[in-house]
């Protein structure tokens, strides 16, 4: 039997004796999430168990390095550990902001020193970060950004606005872009600044959504002192690393996962006659759909093979980032197609107060945060068509 | 499997499309149009393919081929649709070799499956009876008298049919029109009284024919396969072939997508290289986009047509998606082209017309949903 072979079947074995039962049912939408973080109330015990073995055995993080809290595994063994997961079902133990984004940065980026203070805490679902990039006047034009960070000798002066920063009011620390080099040009003189959110001139006000729900803030700096040890990489350099992670956060909103099939949902609520769904319309239009859908999920795992072949992912993750998040949203159309009047519902019990329209309208967002769908058409058009400009 | 090429694979490819671009481009195709070639392809770039190994990609060493599998196929496929190759690779080193392979009986395999990857045999499917490809639709009879069969009928949309040395037809021995159940394979060799093949000139100028039986008897040893349950092994041999020509529509669409490109790059009009429009970029980029799903969704059936996992349900899904993406890449082509476009000189019109065929053949975008669907419980 190979090396993999037998981590297969070790992994098996301690997902089936570890995972508890309540954690291998589908996560119902935010709530079911495991953010972690300093105010994080755990929605049950298991979901606290789970998280707390995982995170022993460096699984929250499986790539990452052992010495900073990962589970140090190949990219061969992290396949196998998802796809092992995905067949019993178990949700993931951990989501945030630090493993899907400030985490691979800082492993490029930050000194031996950062990685060592900053990694271990967010495998373990001990801090929660929150992301400080946009702007009311800085949103697709990212690099026009204007908090400024003024230098105090030991420390960088913080001043301005952030705004849609996702979490804020319930995250422990941010990674933020500043100016601290007014006189460089606009992508010269951007820093990448770590600081808690309780430092005393942060505040945060949350910007209702059509949903209903506040997933975001507004996000203030008045007067905020942060050391100057919290930086990233170089003064000035921060647009390097602010692209970097946006390539990550991009494959990430792209990657929806696996979730329940249309095809299951549509059985579900309209059954079938004679083996066939009866409105043949809306039988091929959920064909279509799931075609669109697979030969997009195929494309993710081509990405993730041909990255583990060698290949690096630059800007295909901009492609990654439009099809997933174009095809996600044209599930949650679908998702209302077949379940008709009844998805609309806002309250009650019957929906769940409203869960499927909720998370509906939560998908238009998907072409948007992290940079919008005409963004990445631009960002293919220029750096993979070289078309020119 | 990992959903890359491995290195064995990779130089197919690097040889194919050095291969084809040199000694079939489209410049050929377009000779061969207006010669009114008789034979409507190069025999020396067909026997020099046969020496290259890609006749008998999908045969084993026994069998005389190099046993690259559909993989392969389709690695080829992509270039000769890059290309706009003519060659009878598809009709007889693919869906013919598929069907003997899985059908022949020893003696028939021993026979035909090396011929085919010399070259020195073409055989050819004749399935569809109508615009419309549907094989449980065949009509076409034949009936038993003592040890004999005599058969009766017409298909239509045969590729190579009058350069073929065999053709393989699909035929009804029991049951209706629509039955799955019934069907049986006979093999015709050429020059067989009752046969009659009328060359169709087609808008991809490629070799296309019409197949008339008139009381055509054949003995028993003509039929491949088990008489009446002819239906799975045909679905299996057409699977391998969805995918193959998922893999050709794949080449075209990915071959129109760089010139279209390249053209943005050079034209200008108001004073600027059209290629700075964003109206223009976000479509090349979306068409972009589409291509690159179907690559992964085209390799992925590949593999599953070799690894024998659920290659029916894969066959649709990428021949599906190839139809909607092909027929995207093709127009958006001679759109962004403008004029020339539209005209014979330039090449871009041979790559819509070419794969319009490709696409109906053995089932266009609304065949493979429907069947992806009812393959998938609904
Ligand atoms: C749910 C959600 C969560 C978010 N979370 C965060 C977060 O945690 N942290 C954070 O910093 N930000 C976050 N954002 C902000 C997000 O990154 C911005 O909304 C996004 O970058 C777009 O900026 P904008 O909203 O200012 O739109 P604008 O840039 O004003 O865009 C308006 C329209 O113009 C188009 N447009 C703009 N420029 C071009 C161009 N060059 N070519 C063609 N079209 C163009 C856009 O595509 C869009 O259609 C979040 C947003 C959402 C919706």
């Amino acid at each position: 039997m190979s090396d993999l072979d037998t981590f297969r079947q070790e992994t098996r074995a301690w997902l089936e004796d570890n995972c508890p039962q309540a954690m291998r049912k589908p996560m119902k939408g935010d709530t079911d999430f495991c953010w972690g973080g300093r105010n994080y109330v755990f929605q049950s015990d298991d979901q606290k168990v789970w998280l707390d073995r995982m995170a022993a055995r460096g699984w929250t993080v499986p790539s990452w390095p052992k010495e900073y809290g990962g589970g140090g595994l190949s990219k061969e063994e992290a396949k196998i550990l998802a796809a092992e997961m995905r067949r019993i079902g178990a949700r993931p133990p951990l989501l945030s902001f630090g493993i899907w984004m400030l985490g691979p940065a800082l492993l490029e980026f930050g000194t031996h020193e950062q990685k060592l203070h900053y990694l271990p805490p967010i495998a373990r679902g001990e801090i929660r970060w929150c992301q400080g990039y946009s702007e009311p006047n800085a949103g697709s034009d990212l690099a026009s950004l204007a908090t400024k960070g003024e230098d105090k000798g030991d420390h960088f002066l913080v001043n301005g606005q952030k705004v849609w920063t996702s979490y804020a009011d319930q995250a422990d620390w941010i990674f933020c872009l500043v100016r601290t080099e007014p006189e460089a040009s606009k992508h010269e003189g951007i820093s990448f600044l770590l600081f808690d959110m309780e430092t005393e001139g942060v505040s945060t006000k949350p910007i209702k959504l059509i949903s209903g729900n506040s997933p975001f803030c507004e996000t203030f700096f008045d007067n905020v002192k942060v050391p100057k040890e919290n930086i990233v990489g170089e003064r000035g350099k921060g647009w390097t690393i602010a692209k970097y992670l946006l390539t990550h956060e991009r494959a990430m909103i792209g990657d929806q996962g696996v979730p329940t099939p249309l095809n299951v949902i549509a059985k579900e609520k309209l059954g079938l006659a004679d083996g066939q769904m009866e409105d043949k319309a809306l039988r091929t239009d959920v064909a279509r759909h799931e075609i669109d859908a697979a030969a997009f999920m195929f494309t993710m795992e081509r990405a993730t093979d041909e990255a583990k072949a060698g290949a690096s992912l630059g800007a295909f993750s901009s492609m990654l980032k439009y099809a997933g998040t174009e095809i996600n949203k044209d599930r949650h159309e679908m998702i209302l197609k077949v379940m008709g009047s009844d998805a609309l519902e806002w309250e009650g019990q019957f929906s769940n107060n409203g869960e499927v329209a909720r998370h509906w309208l939560r998908t238009k967002a998907n072409s948007i945060e992290g940079g919008t769908s005409e963004v990445m058409l631009n960002i293919i058009s220029k750096r993979i068509l070289n078309l020119p400009s | 499997m990992a959903l890359v090429l491995n290195e064995e694979q990779q130089l197919l490819k690097e040889s194919a499309d050095g291969f084809f671009a040199e000694k079939a481009p489209v410049s050929q195709l377009r000779k061969l149009r207006d010669d009114r070639d008789e034979t409507g392809y190069s025999k020396e770039l067909w026997s020099e393919m046969a020496e290259m190994g890609f006749a008998g990609l999908l045969m084993s060493e026994d069998e005389g081929g190099v046993d690259f599998g559909a993989i392969g196929a389709g690695i080829v496929a992509e270039s000769m649709g890059k290309n706009l190759s003519a060659s009878p690779f598809f009709a007889s080193a693919i869906v013919g070799a598929s069907l003997i392979k899985h059908a022949g009986s020893t003696a028939q395999k021993e026979a035909i499956l090396p011929a085919i990857a010399s070259g020195e045999v073409i055989v050819t499917l004749a399935v569809d009876e109508t615009g419309h490809h549907g094989p449980a639709s065949t009509t076409l009879k034949a009936v038993k008298s003592s040890d004999s069969y005599v058969l009766n009928g017409m298909k239509t949309f045969v590729p190579d049919a009058h350069v073929a040395d065999k053709i393989i037809v699909v035929a009804r021995t029991a049951g209706e029109k629509g039955d799955a159940e019934g069907l049986s394979l006979f093999i015709i060799d050429k020059g067989q009284s009752g046969l009659i093949i009328d060359q169709t000139v087609m808008a991809d100028s490629r070799n296309w024919g019409k197949v008339t039986l008139e009381d055509v008897i054949v003995s028993e040893d003509a039929v491949l396969g088990t008489v009446g349950e002819a239906f799975p092994v045909l679905d299996k041999a057409l699977d391998v072939g969805r995918c193959v020509l998922s893999a050709e529509l794949l080449g075209i669409s990915q071959e129109v997508l760089d010139r279209t490109v390249q053209y943005l790059q050079e034209r200008k009009q108001f004073g600027t290289l059209i290629g700075t429009f964003q109206g223009l970029q976000h479509r090349a980029a979306h068409l972009y986009s589409e291509v690159e799903i179907l690559r992964s969704a085209v390799l992925k059936a590949l593999q599953a047509v070799d690894a024998g996992t659920n290659p029916a349900w894969f066959a649709s899904l990428a021949k599906a998606k190839a139809c909607k993406v092909a027929e995207l890449a093709t127009n958006e082509a001679i759109q962004m082209h403008g004029g020339i476009g539209m005209t014979d000189e330039f090449e871009i019109g041979f790559f819509i017309k070419r794969a319009r065929a490709v696409q109906n053949l053995y089932g266009g975008y609304n065949y493979h949903t429907d069947r992806f669907a009812s393959l998938s419980g609904y």
